[in-house]
């Protein structure tokens, strides 16, 4: 099978790589990149355990072809903390105790990111919706929901 | 293993002639919230796959000269609700888009592809046919347009000759005085496929309907246009009897399956309570425009 060469941005570095034409992104950046911290749950786009950006956008990398990351940016939980510094929704989900397994939380901490972008200050409603494709099996989200709402709160102090 | 290719090509020209020239074996990428699930389980096997997002008609959203849309068949929900104008001429095509699957699927999936899935049960499709939309399809033998209504064929099957690709759909322009509104039943609050879906499309003056067009989803092997319904409303002023009727039209209009999500007497009863209250929402709407 011909091979399709790809030149894209992972985590605002430039990466190359080669794959076969129907292996998912999510396929590439575990197992040809050695990117594991996007996980892979049902691998039909029902879970979000394999939540990445691509040009910011948050999209499941199970329903993504590798070979569409060509020319565009991608995001995964390893380009989230800043080396050493965890972003402010990994530091709480820590402190708040947001997780049990952690199987889900790579892709909920990268919808949550992608969530307060667009809404610094959502409701409790709307970060239910807006995490409503991201499956826990473990917390029962109440935790999340407020380690998110608590994040928001505090990211919206720091930018005062 | 067999041999499989991935083309994304720039230009419409060029995808529709690969598409062709595969003869069957070629799958439209669009969103591929649908083909990469049924690639992954076996069920289809393309030879071909043609991304179509490079294409910038396909993925681009116009305001036509007549003071309507034309939006491309393969734009995300996601980037069409960031659209500052679309939402509020249409906020029923907007909701019935963005109700389909999760945040992480909105950023992908599109109205072409859910038209061309051709499920039943597809959001988008019955708040397209109130719209009155209209695709524009290129295929080898050059371009047409179809209602959106004559596009799907059954689950699964459209009315697409072999080798065309649905490029965009066009939304004619609003008179004042007009709205829509795109309602589901499911039993939950998010995340799950429509048990009856009901898309409405008003044009009101003083009070009375001048026009309507009432699209029903998942109670028939396609999505419906339900006429009846309509003739109901238009020339009333929403009156009980009026919507009693346009009620009754459409479930009368339903041929719906027993499955796990509802039972045919469910579903026919949900197709008239749907109607109200969907058409009340689009006569609000209507009244702010």
């Amino acid at each position: 099978m011909a091979k399709v060469h790809v030149t894209t941005t992972i985590n605002g570095e430039p990466a190359e790589f080669l794959c076969e034409p129907d292996k998912s992104m999510l396929d590439v950046l575990r197992n040809t990149l050695g990117l594991t911290g996007t996980k892979e749950g049902c691998g039909t786009g029902d879970c979000g355990a394999c939540s990445i950006t691509v040009d910011g956008r948050l999209v499941c990398a199970c329903l993504m072809l590798a070979a569409e990351a060509e020319g565009h940016e991608i995001g995964t939980i390893e380009g989230m903390a800043r080396g050493e510094a965890l972003h402010p929704l990994q530091q709480k989900f820590l402190e708040m105790a947001a997780l049990q397994c952690g199987i889900c939380t790579p892709g909920v901490l990268i919808a949550a990111k992608s969530l307060l972008e667009k809404n610094p200050d959502p409701t409790e409603t709307e970060v239910r919706f807006g995490l409503a494709g991201n499956l826990c099996r473990c917390t029962g989200y109440d935790k999340i929901v407020r380690a998110v709402l608590e994040t928001a709160a505090e990211m919206r102090e720091t930018a005062q | 293993m067999t041999d499989i290719r991935y083309l994304a090509p720039r230009s419409l020209e060029e995808a529709v002639s690969a598409f062709a020239a595969a003869q069957g074996a070629a799958r439209i990428l669009a969103g591929g919230t649908d083909l990469l699930v049924q690639m992954r389980n076996g069920v289809v096997k393309p030879g071909l796959i043609v991304d179509i997002k490079k294409i910038a008609e396909m993925t681009e959203i116009a305001e036509t000269p007549e003071g309507g849309f034309r939006i491309g068949a393969a734009i995300s929900g996601a980037t069409l609700a960031e659209h500052p104008r679309f939402g509020k001429a249409w906020p029923g095509v907007l909701e019935a888009i963005n109700l389909i699957g999760s945040k992480q699927v909105q950023g992908r999936a599109s109205p072409g592809g859910n038209l061309c899935n051709g499920s039943p049960a597809g959001d988008s499709v019955p708040a397209m046919i109130a719209a009155g939309a209209v695709v524009t399809v290129q295929g080898p033998n050059g371009r047409r347009q179809m209602p959106v209504e004559a596009v799907p064929a059954g689950p699964g099957r459209t009315h697409l000759a072999p080798g065309e690709i649905v490029v965009s759909f066009t939304l004619p322009p609003r008179p004042a005085g007009s709205g829509d509104a795109y309602l589901r039943m499911i039993p939950r609050t998010e995340m799950d496929i429509a048990v009856v879906g009901c898309g409405v499309s008003l044009t009101l003056q003083g009070g009375t309907v001048t026009a309507a067009r009432v699209g029903l989803g998942a109670v028939a092997p396609t999505v419906l246009l339900v006429e009846d319904a309509a003739r109901a409303l238009i020339g009333s002023r929403l009156e009980e009897e009026a919507l009693e009727a346009a009620a009754a039209a459409c479930r009368a209009a339903c041929r719906p399956i027993n499955d796990k999500r509802g039972t045919i007497a469910y579903r026919i009863k949900v197709a008239g309570v749907l109607l109200k209250r969907t058409a009340a929402i689009a006569a609000q709407r209507a009244g702010g425009n």
